[in-house]
């Protein structure tokens, strides 16, 4: 398959890691070395990582913090995995908006994107099964209703008649409930539309998972099941380095990816062309395109939540 | 610092008892160790050791956590009635409320940390060491007002006692307005847990103005219930005068409560009902069943039977007056709302999913392990505070070398 790439960003632009916008980061560190520090003694000796616990927030790190955490990330995959990875963190990069658009009178129900995700984004294979894409299975008499739905439908035979296929993952809502439900600011919107996770930061409470409408986002019951070999070293920090135990997970749009100019892994696999993504601030963008001449809908739009993620019936 | 040794005496004097005492303290102690074991094997392997999924993500630890932060709130209310109607020993009522809050508090922050995937990063929602999502999440709010709650009633308990068991006069300007500032922080507490449910768009169950309302209507139910059989207790074990009009009153206070409780349920049925809306599959999965999935119908309407049989037996003044009937009341509440607010308002929530799934929920063997060693702790805490308070409200547990302490309704009787 020869690898697509996103025309409108130029793969070569730098774009820091650096914090956006930083929480006055002086008199935080401060405090919390003030009131950690005499935690510090006995929390070692329970194995804690003491620089996890007194680390600071993703956006408050400066550069040269943000690379230790980087290299200490790849340090945990090699002892966990016995593989080299490369984990980075490049940020949004000026002038982009991602959006995303999707075709459901091509979608054939194939799950071929579900399991590309998968593979790329080194999710949980099983023990807990996580899949950040989930296919719905609809009935064409019903439209769009979820009571009329069925996600566990048979492979086989699809496209099957009467049925067409909704395929559904995070929206990357513009008013996203589950950034305002988090407790720690653990996820954020980050400038480029993506909501992302600190899989550091996360206290596993789903207030997030409660707060989407979309079920779109995935809870690490136990430590991720995921085979050494199968592993993708090509990682970022905010998307699919590998998970530990009792934190939440979503798609990020292959972050990994998108922020280097190429198409998420969903894009890049779907056999139909089903799927569109693009920069919405480019005129010339594929996502453009759609919307100005296909009539594009959100789904559950009565919530306002205002997604960046477009369904469309092409034909 | 001789004092600080005299009082750990004392107490450790206080907590001994007769059989029937070690027998209930031994039961709290084996469902401790329960809780810690089936706590140890979750820890281990993950929160994958509860039924939990993706699709019904909190569940029966959230639900024991919201009903009890009723129970707590609930217990301080009783404050109101004490005053209006003049309650001889108020004191000794306001002391047992805010021990059962202390209590019931307790059991709730156990509740969710236990329900955390990472309570080892439970510093991150703190504030000046951590980063707290302040005010926007629900969580935040939820966190700061069981705090503060927790933390004025541990300060009314202890100013009081401690003023009590050296044989002093309590300053009514310092416990008047923190008992006055409680009563609000109860409501807040419960109002904002609701909120904490009410506020998510993508739980039509949840997302309805009337759940704030019912979650206190509900608490005025089982809260004072539990006051109720304790103050039965006390009155056998300690010379402990509370009159029976006292506890009839509440009663019946209680049964408006249920009323309101079920006319809010029926205002609420009938919405889902006659507008029958996509979003009535809720409501039908907790009454009816949705197909073949039925796991909470037996429970939605023993709850409902529960709350009806008592709120009868409450309204009636003959059955109200027995204390037979009025017990078995009492009971009757503490299940239906244990039902209603918890399972009852946690899964149906979730179930079908965001995404129209249905998947049945029911606790593992594991997760009630856990819930008893919650519970166990929580009543373990209740009944010794209970056992050092109420030697000390009746004076019969003093500093030493005190002066003549003044005698419990005295001091009682000095509250306007």
């Amino acid at each position: 398959m020869t690898r697509k790439s996103l025309p409108l960003i130029e793969a070569g632009e730098a774009a820091p890691g650096a914090p956006e916008r930083p929480l006055d980061p002086a008199r935080r560190a401060f405090l919390r070395t003030a009131a950690a520090g005499s935690a510090v003694a006995a929390l070692s000796s329970c194995g804690l990582d003491m620089e996890d616990f007194l680390r600071k927030h993703f956006k408050e790190l400066s550069p040269a913090e943000l690379g230790r955490v980087l290299a200490k990330v790849e340090q945990r995959n090699q002892a966990r995995f016995g593989r080299k990875t490369t984990v980075r963190a490049d940020g949004p990069r000026p002038g982009v908006e991602f959006g995303y658009g999707l075709d459901l009178s091509r979608c054939v129900g194939c799950r071929r994107c579900v399991y590309a995700c998968v593979r790329e984004n080194n999710q949980s294979r099983e023990h807990p099964q996580i899949h950040w894409i989930r296919v719905l299975e609809m009935e064409k008499e019903h439209g769009v209703d979820l009571a009329h739905s069925e996600i566990y439908y048979e492979a086989e035979g699809v496209p099957r008649p009467g049925k067409f296929y909704f395929p559904v993952q995070c929206q990357q809502c513009r008013n996203p409930p589950c950034v305002k439900a988090c407790p720690t600011q653990a996820t954020w919107k980050e400038k480029d539309g993506i909501v992302v996770i600190d899989y550091d930061w996360c206290i596993g409470c789903r207030c997030c998972m409660s707060a989407c409408p979309y079920g779109a986002r995935h809870f690490n019951w136990a430590t991720p099941n995921l085979p050494a070999a199968e592993l993708n070293p090509d990682q970022h920090y905010l998307g699919n380095r590998p998970r530990p135990k009792g934190v939440v997970e979503k798609c990020t749009f292959c972050i990994q990816r998108t922020r280097q100019g190429r198409y998420p892994a969903c894009v890049e696999v779907c056999p139909v062309g089903a799927r569109k993504f693009g920069n919405l601030l480019d005129p010339e963008s594929e996502i453009r395109k759609v919307m100005e001449t296909k009539r594009v809908f959100v789904f559950k739009e009565e919530l306002a939540t205002h997604p960046q993620f477009y369904y469309f019936y092409a034909t | 610092m001789s004092g600080i040794f005299d009082f750990l005496r004392g107490c450790l004097r206080q907590v001994r008892g007769g059989r029937a005492y070690q027998a209930w303290v031994a039961a709290l102690l084996t469902m401790i160790a329960v809780g810690i074991v089936s706590y140890v094997h979750q820890a281990r392997i993950g929160l994958i050791a509860t039924n939990m999924r993706d699709q019904v993500s909190w569940a029966f630890y959230v639900g024991n956590f919201t009903f009890l932060v009723g129970v707590a709130a609930a217990a301080v209310l009783l404050v109101i009635p004490a005053y209006v109607y003049q309650w001889k020993p108020i004191k000794e009522v306001v002391v047992l409320g805010e021990l059962l809050a202390i209590s019931a508090l307790t059991m709730c922050l156990l509740f969710i940390a236990v329900d955390m995937g990472r309570p080892d990063r439970a510093l991150h929602i703190m504030p000046f060491v951590g980063t707290p999502n302040w005010p926007r999440s629900m969580l935040t709010w939820d966190a700061l007002v069981l705090h503060v709650y927790l933390i004025i009633n541990l300060v009314l308990v202890l100013y009081l006692l401690f003023k009590t068991y050296r044989g002093e006069t309590y300053d009514k300007r310092i416990f008047l307005p923190l008992v006055l500032i409680s009563i609000p922080a109860s409501i807040s507490t419960h109002t904002v847990t609701a909120f904490l449910y009410n506020g998510m768009a993508a739980r039509p169950y949840w997302n309805a103005s009337i759940l704030a309302p019912r979650f206190i209507a509900s608490a005025f139910c089982s809260g004072p219930a539990v006051m109720l059989i304790l103050f039965q207790v006390l009155r056998r074990a300690f010379k402990f005068d509370i009159k029976d009009e006292a506890i009839w009153k509440i009663a019946e206070l209680m049964a408006y409560a249920m009323f309101l409780n079920l006319f809010l349920l029926g205002a609420e049925l009938f919405k889902e009902y006659y507008s029958a809306t996509e979003h009535l599959l809720y409501t039908e999965y907790f009454w009816s069943g949705i197909g073949p999935h039925r796991a909470l119908v037996p429970y939605a309407w023993l709850s409902l039977a529960c709350s009806v049989i008592a709120f009868v037996l409450f309204l009636i003044p003959g059955t109200r007056r027995n204390f037979f009937t009025l017990n078995l009341g009492c009971l009757l509440i503490w299940a239906g709302v244990y039902i209603e607010k918890g399972m009852g308002l946690i899964i149906p929530g979730m179930t079908p999913d965001t995404l129209g799934e249905i998947y049945e929920y029911t606790p593992t063997r594991m997760e009630w392990g856990v819930a008893a060693g919650v519970f166990g702790v929580g009543f373990l805490v209740f009944t010794l505070l209970v056992k050092i308070a109420v030697p000390i409200l009746v004076g019969t547990f003093r500093a030493p070398r005190g002066a003549p302490a003044p005698s419990p309704a005295e001091a009682a009787g000095t509250i306007p």
